[in-house]
């Protein structure tokens, strides 16, 4: 049995990261030369660590399925990015971020990887505005910040409801300067298939060139999965259409644990389902909870429309419950407090699953204080409106215009309609303090990997825990890995391990291709969503669980014998690259729903109906599972468990409160 | 039958670069108002799969007009009829029962065609690559806050910075000029004292490799700008203009 070595560096916690940086093996610059490393994806983790890698002077190879590294899915990051830099002097210090993080966590974060997270969040906000990435400024000429939720000071820093964008372009400029300069080398249009593993090690990766089909295969001394999260197991979510586990899922049967499958964020503010059509949701920022409230009428099944409910007729329910928080409570749980209302006959809209998001307050209070700063002393109601829209729109017009085109209701004037919704994963590969999976010499970065978020990640920590990974953690880390690699000459593709690799990659897209069957890979992907939806989602219980094992087992089998796959194999066939992913989260899915069967308690993001409080709350189990479940796949629906202990040294671990 | 829409679509079908393609008429029927122009497209394409057709390849990814990667030309005018919206967020509220609705590719020949709707944008990467950056290595900044930037110049700088690199602007304009794409970046640069120190250098690397790529000239028609879905300014392009011509003036 492989025991788990998190390798995490002596010492005291904030003396760790700083000891380790001064002491890890380096590499130096004339070996870095002949060191060839992989970067599969192009996101914030992937694009700054190929660039910062580059830049250091190793030889990088990045890989991306999008016509451009720039589509990477980290560009839809809404809200913004923390950073413990108290430029607001409201008390905000590394400490407090880290304490935050795993609080938010619900205490199933590593100590040691979210301290080294909240001391380099600084640098990240250094970095972004020297490349030019235009944060949000205040008259002063200096950066703005606002509120996120789980948190009580002002550390997030944004560009308007774009700054996942604007991060991630400043990275791919960095990225496209490398590849200019000719040290990176750009695959887009490329999806990777497999890792290439020789005596136990990574040394490549198989992929497959969308436009051609042709099967490639790519030598490295280290590869790096920087490729998202797996949140479009459910189908629907906020996530891309094209963002996939696979990469991740090739590396877990190759041999790297996958960690905490079953952690998954449900996000409490996307606009909801509209009908069947439906292909994907999107997300309306948290940072929309700064300024609007949450509310659903107070009478059952009220029909009237909203702007008709007087004000003591609507229920704040977050303000009411967690009065220290209000509307800015975790996500977890602003989620279940609006399906607790949904499901207790509140809801509004046709649907009845929603609850509103109202701006009408914000939009007041704005404009009186625009009255103030303009000297106007009787400003009318019409004027205070329309100064209070501008201030609003200023701040998130993109997200009020998206609200309008996706609904065709102008969310200046009536409340917004929004629901609970998949949107990110805080699980993912294990990896250790170095950022590197069970697998030597494969590491993942980012969303990919499981290690700073717990059970449930706060909001403007994902573009943080992305940039801290490939910018200021990867750079040092992988020199302990690629020091002792000096010696190893770049390989020969020609070897047994690859060809053989590529052909089992080859046997499988034949085999998808050669079943044609009646159904279109979407079927297979909506029931799939639907079980994990309804028995994996919000609420869980071991009785659904188990039930949905079997019946994801049996939809695996249906879909090896009846999906029907259009097209060549050697064309652009998406068809074909859509069946390779859900053929895999159709695997993952299963271990989703082992994870959350396996873990007897609720923590975050995972609510098991059999452990709450009496009001309602997720009742954790300390003395049993204070553990990261870290899970290595031995044949096909058979995955082993591994436990790393989780140790709490520094913060005193209790029941999570906001109220 | 989610809704009541009836339509004609008339798309372009073309299986790679070397081969011509052809418009091909298809009928989809009971189309929601709800739907976003992508997810009509999603319904006939599983219908072309189950009648054992080949499906319209398309570009898309993040379906909230953020990535960039939807094109599609609907009724001669890049993203459709409507200002400021991508592909991917423009409804079918917008059409009509019983319209016809034409489907290009993106058509340039710096942009050729891939599959169907699908074209090669890389040239807009290269373009970046060729000077669309500060030359900052990881770990050389100073602290953030060291260098005020008065709001207006961060507000203008953030607005050239929304592009999303789609390529309307291209598409729109009858030369198939990428002056609106490139303009985008050279402002927000040089809006920002970060990258002032190489505007000079960048304006000519950038546009030279614009020029290289094949894309066309200027001529001042303001399609791109009408057509952008991010809403990128003309003024973009009289600033690259001021910054290439006192760079090539300069230049030693």
């Amino acid at each position: 049995m492989t025991k788990l070595d998190a390798k995490i560096p002596e010492g005291a916690l904030a003396d760790k990261w700083t000891k380790y940086r001064s002491s890890v093996s380096l590499v130096n610059p004339a070996n870095k030369r002949s060191l060839e490393i992989i970067v599969v994806g192009s996101g914030l983790a992937g694009a700054s660590a190929a660039a910062s890698l580059a830049e250091l002077g190793y030889k990088v190879k990045v890989f991306c399925f999008q016509d451009s590294p720039r589509r990477a899915h980290s560009i839809a990051a809404q809200g913004g990015i923390n950073a413990a830099k108290n430029y607001q002097n409201d008390g905000d210090s590394v400490f407090r971020l880290f304490y935050d993080t795993i609080k938010g966590g619900d205490y199933r974060a590593r100590e040691a990887n979210v301290h080294r997270l909240a001391e380099v969040s600084g640098s990240i906000i250094d970095q972004c505005v020297a490349q030019g990435v235009p944060f949000a400024r205040e008259y002063g000429g200096l950066l703005s910040n606002r509120s996120f939720g789980g948190t009580q000071v002002q550390r997030t820093f944004y560009a308007a409801g774009q700054t996942g964008q604007q991060l991630l372009l400043g990275a791919y400029s960095s990225l496209q300067r490398q590849v200019g300069m000719g040290n990176v080398k750009m695959y887009t249009r490329h999806e990777m298939l497999d890792v290439v593993t020789i005596d136990g090690k990574a040394r490549g990766i198989i992929a497959r060139d969308s436009v051609t089909g042709a099967l490639e295969r790519h030598f490295g001394h280290a590869v790096l999965l920087c490729t998202g999260g797996y949140g479009n197991v459910f189908y629907l979510s906020t996530n891309a259409m094209g963002s996939n586990v696979t990469a991740a899922w090739k590396a877990h049967k190759k041999g790297a644990f996958f960690a905490n499958p079953c952690y998954t964020q449900i996000h409490p503010t996307c606009i909801p389902v509209s009908g069947d059509h439906q292909s994907k949701l999107t997300l309306m920022s948290e940072s929309l909870r700064n300024d609007g409230r949450i509310w659903v009428p107070k009478k059952e099944n009220d029909t009237r429309k909203a702007n008709e409910i007087p004000e003591d007729e609507r229920d704040y329910y977050l303000e009411r419950r967690y009065p220290a928080f209000g509307n800015l409570v975790p996500r977890d749980i602003a989620s279940r407090a609006a399906k607790e209302r949904c499901d207790a006959g509140f809801g509004v809209g046709s649907s009845k699953m929603a609850v509103y998001l109202d701006y009408a307050a914000a939009i007041i209070r704005y404009g009186k204080g625009e009255a103030n700063k303009n000297n106007m002393h009787n400003p009318s109601d019409e004027e205070i409106q329309a100064m209070g829209k501008a201030v609003v729109k200023e701040k998130y017009g993109n997200l009020f215009d998206m609200y309008k085109q996706i609904t065709g209701e102008d969310p200046y004037e009536v409340p917004m309609r929004i629901y609970p919704a998949v949107h990110y994963t805080m699980g993912g590969l294990w990896v250790d303090y170095n950022l590197m999976t069970t697998v030597p010499g494969l590491y993942a970065l980012g969303e990919a990997n499981f290690s700073d978020h717990g059970a449930n990640r706060l909001g403007a920590s994902a573009l943080m825990q992305g940039l801290a990974d490939g910018y200021f953690v990867i750079p040092y880390t992988i020199g302990a890995y690629l020091a002792a690699e000096i010696r190893t000459p770049s390989m020969s593709t020609d070897s047994e391990d690859f060809v053989a690799a590529e052909k089992a990659v080859r046997d499988r897209l034949e085999t998808l291709m050669n079943i044609k069957g009646n159904k279109p890979v979407d079927y297979f992907h909506k029931r799939l969503g639907k079980i994990m939806w309804d028995e994996c989602g919000m609420a869980r219980s071991a009785e659904g669980l188990k039930a949905s094992i079997k019946e994801i087992q049996a939809l695996q089998k249906e879909f090896w014998s009846d999906v029907k796959i259009p097209g060549e194999i050697d064309n652009l066939n998406p068809e074909l690259e859509k069946a390779g992913r859900v053929a895999d989260f159709l695997e993952l899915g299963e271990l989703m729903c082992i994870d959350a069967l396996d873990r007897d308690e609720s923590c975050g993001g995972h609510f098991r109906t059999e452990f709450q409080t009496e009001d309602g709350e997720a009742l954790r189990d300390d003395e049993k599972y204070a553990y990261v479940a870290a899970w290595e796949y031995e044949k096909q629906s058979s995955f082993k468990l591994h436990k790393e202990e989780l140790k709490y040294e520094n913060i005193k671990i209790a029941q999570r409160s906001y109220k | 039958m989610e809704g009541n829409l009836n339509l004609t679509l008339k798309i372009w079908r073309q299986k790679n670069a070397s081969v011509a393609g052809k418009f091909e008429t298809y009928q989809v029927s009971g189309i929601s108002t709800d739907m976003s122009f992508l997810e009509m497209i999603d319904v006939l394409n599983n219908r072309l799969i189950e009648e054992g057709d080949d499906p319209v390849a398309f570009d898309h990814d993040c379906r909230e007009g953020i990535c960039g990667m939807c094109s599609m030309y609907i009724n001669g005018r890049p993203h459709g009829p409507n200002r400021g919206v991508t592909t991917c967020q423009l409804h079918m509220r917008s059409f009509q029962d019983g319209e016809t609705i034409t489907v290009e590719p993106w058509r340039a020949s710096a942009f050729p065609v891939i599959k169907d709707l699908v074209v090669n944008r890389s040239a807009f990467d290269r373009i970046i690559a060729a000077g669309g950056f500060v030359s900052i290595n990881t770990g050389n900044a100073q602290d953030a806050n060291s260098l005020p930037i008065p709001k207006e110049d961060a507000d203008d700088a953030f607005a050239a910075a929304a592009c999303i690199g789609c390529g309307a602007c291209v598409a729109a304009c009858k030369n198939a000029s990428a002056m609106l794409f490139t303009s985008a970046k050279i402002s927000q640069l040089a809006l920002l004292p970060q990258g002032k120190v190489e505007a000079a250098k960048r304006a000519e690397a950038m546009v030279a490799q614009m020029d290289e790529e094949g894309f066309g000239a200027c001529s001042n028609t303001g399609a791109c700008e009408a057509e952008c879905p991010k809403g990128i300014s003309l003024e973009n392009i009289a600033r690259m203009n001021r910054e290439y011509f006192s760079a090539t003036f300069s230049s030693k």
